[in-house]
């Protein structure tokens, strides 16, 4: 039957190859878009970092003269948008690019040439919006672009907001393609046999994550419009003079920004809850009140907004309500911090980098979810907003959270990326230092803010109480920068030089460790039928499947003499006579375009359209007509 | 093997642990003059008490959790020559509940005494005892006008002692936020908004406060101070605000009164008794009686009201005071007659 097919293969036109470069440019595999993504996310996590040491230099002493008012205003800016946007989110992507079509048995994701548009469309978005430095200057209204300091009678020194309006927009186009892709690949593309209860936890939390930011990136591009309508076309949405309510812009804001902290935390859960089994030789304890309270969570975001503005003076009833939902998120959240402890508990630690920073995570997370907590009561918050201790409670988070999560994730597959382990020792250097900096940066941070130091401001006057812990926190981000040195050197040689991995070097429980490291482009010779939780371990220890009701051996089709079989190049897609979708430069042409649109409101700021509009128009047009009628090669 | 020692170095984390927490929280209660865990006043003592209650909460769950979390690893750490196969425990459902409705129960511990606090915070003192005071912000320094008394003056507000105070909030221009860290509560200045709280002050003193929403170039720049008087002083200032003062002879001051009127000045502000009655910059009636100026950051003194007039956006960086290149006479003359204006 194989043989058959193969014959007719070879009767269809050539696929179409691109060498070097262009193999990169062109692809649609989704593993190597996942290394697009992870390889660009690391680099702007380089350039955020940078923007951080910056601020951290400034303020490292009283009445800092490192940079003025305003570049430092667009400094820390940039570095949350960058972190946020163009780091944190896009390095989870990576990782639902390279992870869950392995995870779930698939081939590629549902739509490969909307998942490489979603890569191309968030590179040139970040360039749109970095490239506002070689312009006149960055955005300098925080993250966060509280109107209507936003509005031109109160910025118009720079185009700096209007690079943020524009290539927040463009961003989130990538955000939602990509969001739409992994739902229908992950409703869509699972091998015969992996029910939604039987799906590893990273691949539940992407699908949470991605109906997230389904919908919560169209509530901040309704804000972004209104905002570039007010500054583009003279309406007043957020113009006070005119009667308009700025708090509105707090709401749209929040309602966004929100559940975003869960699309980025949620990810970094899903890692460390696939983690900790592996390196525990245990399952996940209590598995579906884990992927439920993922799911709780996802649900109970849409709920609290209102606690980032206690101090909007919306009322007493307003504050007391989502005071409530907001206490009530612990509890999924305690949740899944009990049932990891309870996965390690019995089990057989394998104390390898991986498992190090996700107990990291476990460890750090919890205190940036306890000082949650005591934000969460407005009295308390009237005290904390705005102050460090804020700074300090959602660095816990996203950094004691996230980032440790998404290490703990390269340092687990990046063997499976790459066929190389990550080197160990150097890796437990990345962590310690790591955990040693990230301590002394955002610790003493929690005592400054009940201190009363505001965030945002470039300068202290000495006197204040401030002088000690702002040199400690500056010291501690300058180790957590030669920690990050640590890594990158890591990564760079183990690239080259690291020891071999094999297929499953961790001892690994999901189907993504069945397969050669690095993967085929077709991942699977046969599509596996899964028949529990954690197919590749039920093949390994068949006698370990009696809690799934499974003592039998489970066949896994092409299952045990796989693994590894392949590491030194198997036969291709065309030996298999496996389809895999043609490489495409529409998409690439058809995100430069949408790029283009955008880029070409700044020019002129006005209608009709400039010139470089009408390009990056006709550019997208064409590149989307291309891609429809594009013709199947192959099969 | 090493489970003689462990009991030991897990008891020595544990103390480690707590006195890095007392460390913490003597730190975070001290004399520094924005610390919010050392109020003089009943709505900051109301809040920072809440603050401290849920902190000691949260510092036991902390507890618990990394010690339980650190005792797990030491105790489940694969050692030489054990690979042996874990016991493949899915869940325990009476474990999960109990680590479910535990946390639920704490929650409704803190959630108690919020709802209470809520309520007396947003209990707005209304009567005659009640002083009312309004709190305009603009970039980049504070205005308080006491409508009672119509009197209007910036950077410093002036608190008799042990009075409920009921403030109105607002902007001029973007949002800030107003928070005197030792007196309690913080609440964001919004144009077109009327945002209200209460304060009052216990001790005689000065409190300093700055503004905590970024709001542009110069929002660290952005301070204020509360002088907090005895009802008596305060009784005193107030009258002394509410004189207009005489036109002035003496000759240099004379002279300064002279560029002030026919200068720019007029533009943007006010000074009771003369023409200059523009509501842009702060009211400089009795610009002499205060302590400091351009937004708190400087003391009010001949040198730096000099510094300030020959170049204000180099003492404050984007001051919307531009820099007139008014001569060094102009400047000798415009000190003396401000500082003149007690």
């Amino acid at each position: 039957m194989a043989t058959a097919e193969h014959t007719t293969a070879t009767s269809h036109p050539k696929h179409r190859r691109f060498g070097g470069i262009w193999s990169w440019v062109f692809t649609v595999d989704h593993k190597r878009i996942g290394i697009l993504y992870l390889v660009t996310a690391i680099f702007f996590f380089l350039v955020g970092g940078l923007e951080a040491l910056l601020v951290r230099s400034q303020l490292a002493f009283p009445g800092g003269t490192v940079v003025g008012p305003d570049t430092f205003n667009e400094l820390f800016t940039m570095h949350a948008t960058t972190m946020v946007f163009l780091s944190l989110m896009p390095m989870s992507v990576s990782f639902f690019n390279i992870v869950v079509p392995l995870q779930i048995g698939a081939r590629d994701v549902a739509f490969p040439r909307l998942n490489a548009f979603s890569y191309w469309v968030y590179l040139f978005g970040a360039l749109l919006l970095n490239s506002s430095y070689l312009f006149g200057g960055a955005p300098n209204a925080g993250w966060f672009g509280y109107a209507n300091l936003t509005e031109l009678p109160f910025n118009n020194a720079t185009h700096g907001i209007d690079f943020w309006v524009l290539g927040l927009q463009v961003l989130g186009v990538s955000s939602m393609a990509g969001a739409f892709n992994f739902l229908v690949t992950i409703v869509n593309c699972r091998a015969p046999g992996m029910t939604f209860m039987r799906m590893p936890l990273f691949t539940w939390m992407t699908l949470v994550t991605s109906f997230l930011l389904v919908f919560a990136f169209p509530v901040l591009t309704v804000g972004l419009i209104e905002l570039m309508f007010d500054r583009f076309f003279g309406t007043n949405f957020f113009n006070p003079a005119a009667g308009a309510d700025p708090i509105l812009w707090q709401h749209l804001f929040w309602l966004f920004g929100h559940p975003e902290v869960y699309i980025l935390i949620l990810p970094a859960m899903g890692i460390v809850s696939d983690v900790l089994p592996t390196f525990s030789r245990k399952p996940l304890f209590g598995y579906p009140v884990v992927a439920y309270s993922g799911v709780a969570i996802g649900f109970m975001a849409w709920g609290v907004w209102v606690h980032h503005m206690f101090t909007a003076g919306l009322g007493p009833v307003a504050d007391a309500v989502f005071s409530l939902t907001t206490m009530l998120i612990a509890v999924p959240t305690g949740i899944k911090i009990f049932n990891w402890i309870g996965t390690i508990w019995g089990g057989t630690l394998n104390m390898k980098t991986p498992l190090y920073f996700a107990l990291g995570f476990i460890a750090m997370f919890t205190i940036g979810g306890l000082s949650g907590v005591m934000l969460a009561s407005p009295p308390a918050d009237w005290l904390e907003a705005d102050t460090y201790f804020v700074v300090a409670h959602l660095h816990y988070v996203l950094f004691g959270g996230t980032i440790y999560g998404l290490f703990a994730g390269i340092y687990y597959w990046f063997p499976k990326v790459t066929g190389r382990m990550l080197d160990e020792t150097f890796g437990l250097i990345h962590f310690w230092l790591m955990t040693i900096g990230f301590n002394l940066t955002f610790a003493p941070m929690h005592v400054l803010g009940m201190d009363g130091m505001p965030r945002r401001i470039y300068t202290y006057p000495t006197g204040m109480g401030w002088d000690l812990w702002n040199l400690v926190a500056t010291i501690g981000a300058f180790t957590i920068g030669a920690s990050i040195l640590v890594f990158v050197y890591n990564a760079m040689s183990s690239v080259r030089f690291g020891k071999r991995a094999g297929a499953d070097p961790w001892d690994g429980r999901t189907l993504e460790w069945m397969i050669p490291s690095p993967p085929p482009d077709y991942n699977f010779v046969q599509i596996p039928y899964v028949h529990g939780r954690e197919p590749l371990w039920l093949e390994k220890h068949p006698e370990t499947g009696l809690g799934h009701g499974h003592p039998v051996p489970v066949p896994i089709a092409g299952g045990a003499p796989e693994l590894g079989e392949y590491a030194n190049g198997g036969p291709t897609a065309d030996d298999l006579g496996i389809h895999l979708p043609d490489p495409s430069y529409y998409p690439f042409i058809a995100a430069l375009g949408l790029a283009l649109t955008f880029a070409g409101l700044l020019i002129g700021k006005a209608p009709p359209p400039s010139w470089m509009s009408v390009v990056g128009l006709l550019c997208l047009f064409y590149g989307v007509y291309g891609w429809i009628f594009e013709p199947v090669t192959g099969y | 093997m090493g489970f003689r020692i462990r009991p030991p170095k897990g008891l020595a984390f544990l103390l480690l642990i707590i006195a890095v927490l007392v460390l913490f929280l003597t730190g975070c209660a001290s004399n520094d003059p924005q610390n919010a865990l050392t109020p003089v006043g009943p709505v900051g003592q109301m809040e920072a008490g809440l603050f401290t209650t849920i902190f000691w909460i949260a510092v036991v769950v902390f507890i618990i959790v990394e010690a339980l979390l650190l005792y797990t690893v030491f105790r489940f750490r694969r050692r030489p020559g054990n690979d042996g196969m874990p016991a493949q425990t899915h869940g325990n459902t009476a474990l999960e509940l109990t680590w479910t409705i535990i946390p639920v129960l704490i929650l409704v511990g803190i959630a108690v005494p919020t709802l209470t606090t809520i309520a007396s915070a947003s209990n707005i003192p209304t009567g005659p005892n009640a002083l009312k005071v309004g709190v305009v912000g603009h970039q980049w320094w504070w205005e308080f006008d006491y409508p009672s008394q119509g009197v209007v003056t910036a950077d410093e507000l002036h608190l008799p002692v042990g009075t409920k105070v009921a403030l109105t909030i607002q902007s001029a221009d973007v949002i800030h936020s107003f928070w005197v860290p030792k007196l309690g509560g913080k609440m964001q200045a919004i144009p077109n908004q009327v945002n209200q709280m209460w304060l009052q002050a216990d001790e005689i003193g000065t409190f300093d406060g700055q503004c905590y929403q970024l709001c542009g170039t110069s929002h660290a720049n952005m301070r204020f101070k509360v002088i907090v008087q005895s009802q008596a002083d305060f009784d005193k200032w107030m009258a002394d605000q509410k004189t207009v003062p005489a036109k002035p002879t003496a000759a240099e001051i004379a002279k300064g009164y002279q560029v002030f009127t026919t200068g720019p000045c007029v533009g943007c502000h006010t000074i009771e008794g003369t023409d200059a009655k523009a509501k842009i910059g702060p009211n400089l009636t009795h610009f002499g009686s205060r302590t400091t100026i351009a937004g708190a950051i400087m003391e009010n003194n001949p040198q730096n009201l000099a510094k300030w007039l020959e170049d204000p956006p180099a003492v404050k960086p984007g001051s919307l005071m531009p820099n007139y290149h008014l001569t060094k006479d102009q400047v000798t003359a415009l000190v003396a007659y401000l500082e003149s204006l007690k």
